[in-house]
């Protein structure tokens, strides 16, 4: 070895069966995976398994997801919690950033069950303290975020509303207003999609059960968020263009406003897979076996575009007996297609998720809502008058740090494709900012590639039992800057942004 | 009673339905909080307008998307700068800052 090593490698720890997401999909992946005897890893991001939408409750976790980590425990899955997937490396490894530092993941297969953001469309006002995604909200009550006695609205667009709504007001909110852009028509017509799906009737009426009493004004649309130093008030118009708009003003103590959700795709990208419109939102494509474009790559869940928590876990499901079987050199026979009651289950979560995204699509003409002042990059504080005047989102980049923050473009995209129609740059990695000194793992893991295994990487190391990882110790030596994707397209460099202060 | 003291009464009973008490610091300060508590729920519990991150044009922000991705609740932990207080649970002895 030379002297120009870096005192260590990052661990590395190998599986059969990578699972890269704890929610519905990546915990029936898992399963399944490991029933057919694989050695499977199952990672997420969050402190807690569950995804978004089996969120634990002040840390007391849903019934389903203390089932799945039981399950899991008993057949020897790993799960890492607290592990964000920074970047693919050479040959079938990954680089996370874990609760100890840098992590390096070794897969022979690898499934993608990344989830679904939501849709966060800028307004006048929506940096105010006060206003948050409407899951946004929901999540970090869940979390503990003090929420009782305040007036909430409920604003935006799709059935995410009743459910945001609903937690809001069992943790003690008073919602005043739940405000859905969609016409009371389309509403009638989505109610008639309900009834050919009785399950989902029923949940809906649960929920709106819960909501007896909170005012729900349809055909309405939030166009300004207001107060002195924090919100205090929304006003509201009517969503229709040619509708008189006659305003109103609610106060609050906070809105929660979404338009729905967007499939997390980065990962995917990164890692080669090819991506096509599904349910009004690019999406990572599979065959019916889940398989993506990318060989040993699976991918299941709203990553492949938003179906909702039944499909989620039958494609969970799917994947991991393919996956398992595949690896087992049995994988081409019959057994591994989905049963015919499955493939019938997800073709009806598909007709459902099609009449979704019919119903409560991207509102049309963002940009009319927008002022020269408002701010569609939160990470950067770019206003619209500075982005409108690109071509492009790459000019957008150069000129303005639109998109160059925190997020990535992760957030602001949404806006400027609602509003300019702009389409997203191809994702860099690394996905997310990270501690410099994890980036130099992946030079540390090129440079003993290259090394031609000459045992100089450090030796796979086991990972913490379930539930164990959720202490972050101090890192020591962890680089205070962070680095991110450049704006022209270039090699990522490996300190290209000097680190803000913030 | 002080509005702090009424404060850590309502925490007290509210751990005994959910869980064990955690004792920590937000910015220098002592705070309390229940298990399965999101750091970013800690910064609003200890001072409900104070937020975490100040945007490069000097307004602080609060959380926003609540699930990793907007960067708004970045901190400091235990001395790790650039965290996600929305994707870290508190833990006793944890120390959070804000305003460095």
């Amino acid at each position: 070895m030379t002297e120009t090593r870096r005192a260590e490698q990052a661990p590395l720890i190998e599986a059969d069966i990578v699972v890269v997401g704890a929610g519905p999909a990546g915990l029936a992946a898992a399963q399944a995976a490991a029933g057919q005897g694989a050695r499977v890893l199952l990672l997420d991001a969050a402190p807690a398994a569950g995804g978004q939408i089996w969120r634990a409750r002040q840390g007391v976790a849903v019934a389903a997801v203390a089932q799945a980590l039981a399950a899991l425990a008993h057949s020897g899955v790993r799960v890492l919690a607290g592990a964000r997937v920074v970047m693919p490396l050479p040959d079938r490894v990954l680089l996370v950033d874990g609760p100890h530092g840098a992590q390096r993941v070794r897969w022979a297969r690898l499934i993608l069950a990344l989830g679904a953001r939501e849709r966060l469309l800028p307004f006048p006002g929506w940096t105010l303290p006060g206003v948050f995604g409407a899951g946004g909200l929901q999540a970090l009550v869940k979390g503990g975020w003090p929420i009782a006695g305040q007036r909430v609205v409920v604003a935006g667009s799709g059935p995410l509303l009743l459910a945001a709504a609903a937690t809001l007001r069992k943790e003690g909110a008073q919602v005043v207003a739940l405000v859905e852009e969609a016409p009371t028509t389309v509403l009638a017509g989505f109610a008639g999609v309900l009834l050919r799906h009785p399950a989902k009737a029923l949940a809906a009426l649960r929920l709106a059960a819960g909501l007896r009493g909170v005012p729900v004004l349809a055909g309405r649309r939030v166009i300004e968020a207001a107060g002195d130093g924090r919100v205090e008030r929304v006003v509201l118009a009517a969503t229709a263009a040619d509708a008189r708009g006659e305003r109103a003003e609610i106060a609050c103590d906070a809105l929660a406003a979404g338009w729905g959700l967007l499939p997390q795709t980065e990962l995917g990208e990164a890692l080669g897979c090819a991506l096509a419109p599904r349910h009004g939102e690019r999406a990572i494509v599979v065959d019916d076996r889940q398989r993506s474009s990318v060989a040993g790559v699976f991918a299941v869940g709203e990553c492949t575009g938003v179906a909702g928590v039944r499909a989620a876990g039958l494609q969970g499901g799917v994947a991991g007996r393919v996956a398992a079987a595949d690896l087992a050199r049995v994988g081409e026979g019959e057994g591994a297609s989905p049963a015919p009651a499955v493939a019938r289950a997800l073709a009806r979560e598909a007709a459902f998720a099609a009449a979704v995204a019919r119903s409560f699509p991207v509102p049309a003409r963002w940009a009319e809502r927008l002022r020269d002042d408002t701010l569609v990059c939160r990470c950067e504080d770019v206003a619209w008058s500075d982005v409108r005047q690109c071509a492009d989102l790459r000019s957008a980049k150069l000129a303005t740090r639109c998109g160059m923050g925190h997020c990535q473009g992760r957030l602001c995209h949404a806006g400027l494709s609602a509003s300019l129609g702009w389409a997203r740059l191809p994702a860099r990695p690394p996905a997310m900012p990270v501690a410099l000194s994890t980036f130099l793992a992946a030079a540390d893991h090129a440079a003993a590639q290259a090394g031609a295994d000459d045992g100089a990487g450090a030796p796979p190391v086991d990972v913490p039992a379930p539930g164990a990882a959720a202490a972050f110790p101090g890192a020591a030596g962890a680089a205070a800057v962070t680095v991110a994707g450049s704006a022209a397209g270039a090699p990522v460099p490996v300190a290209p942004t000097p680190a803000r202060a913030d | 009673m002080t509005q702090e003291q009424a404060a850590i009464g309502a925490v007290e009973s509210l751990c005994q339905e959910v869980g064990q008490q955690l004792s920590l610091r937000v910015d220098g300060r002592a705070l309390t909080v229940c298990e399965g508590t999101l750091v970013a729920a800690a910064l609003a519990i200890a001072d409900p307008r104070r937020g975490a991150r100040v945007a490069p044009g000097g307004a602080r922000r609060l959380p926003f998307c609540g699930m990793g991705v907007c960067g708004e609740c970045r901190v400091t932990i235990d001395g790790r700068p650039h965290r996600l207080g929305c994707q870290v649970l508190c833990a006793d002895g944890m120390e959070i800052r804000s305003d460095d």
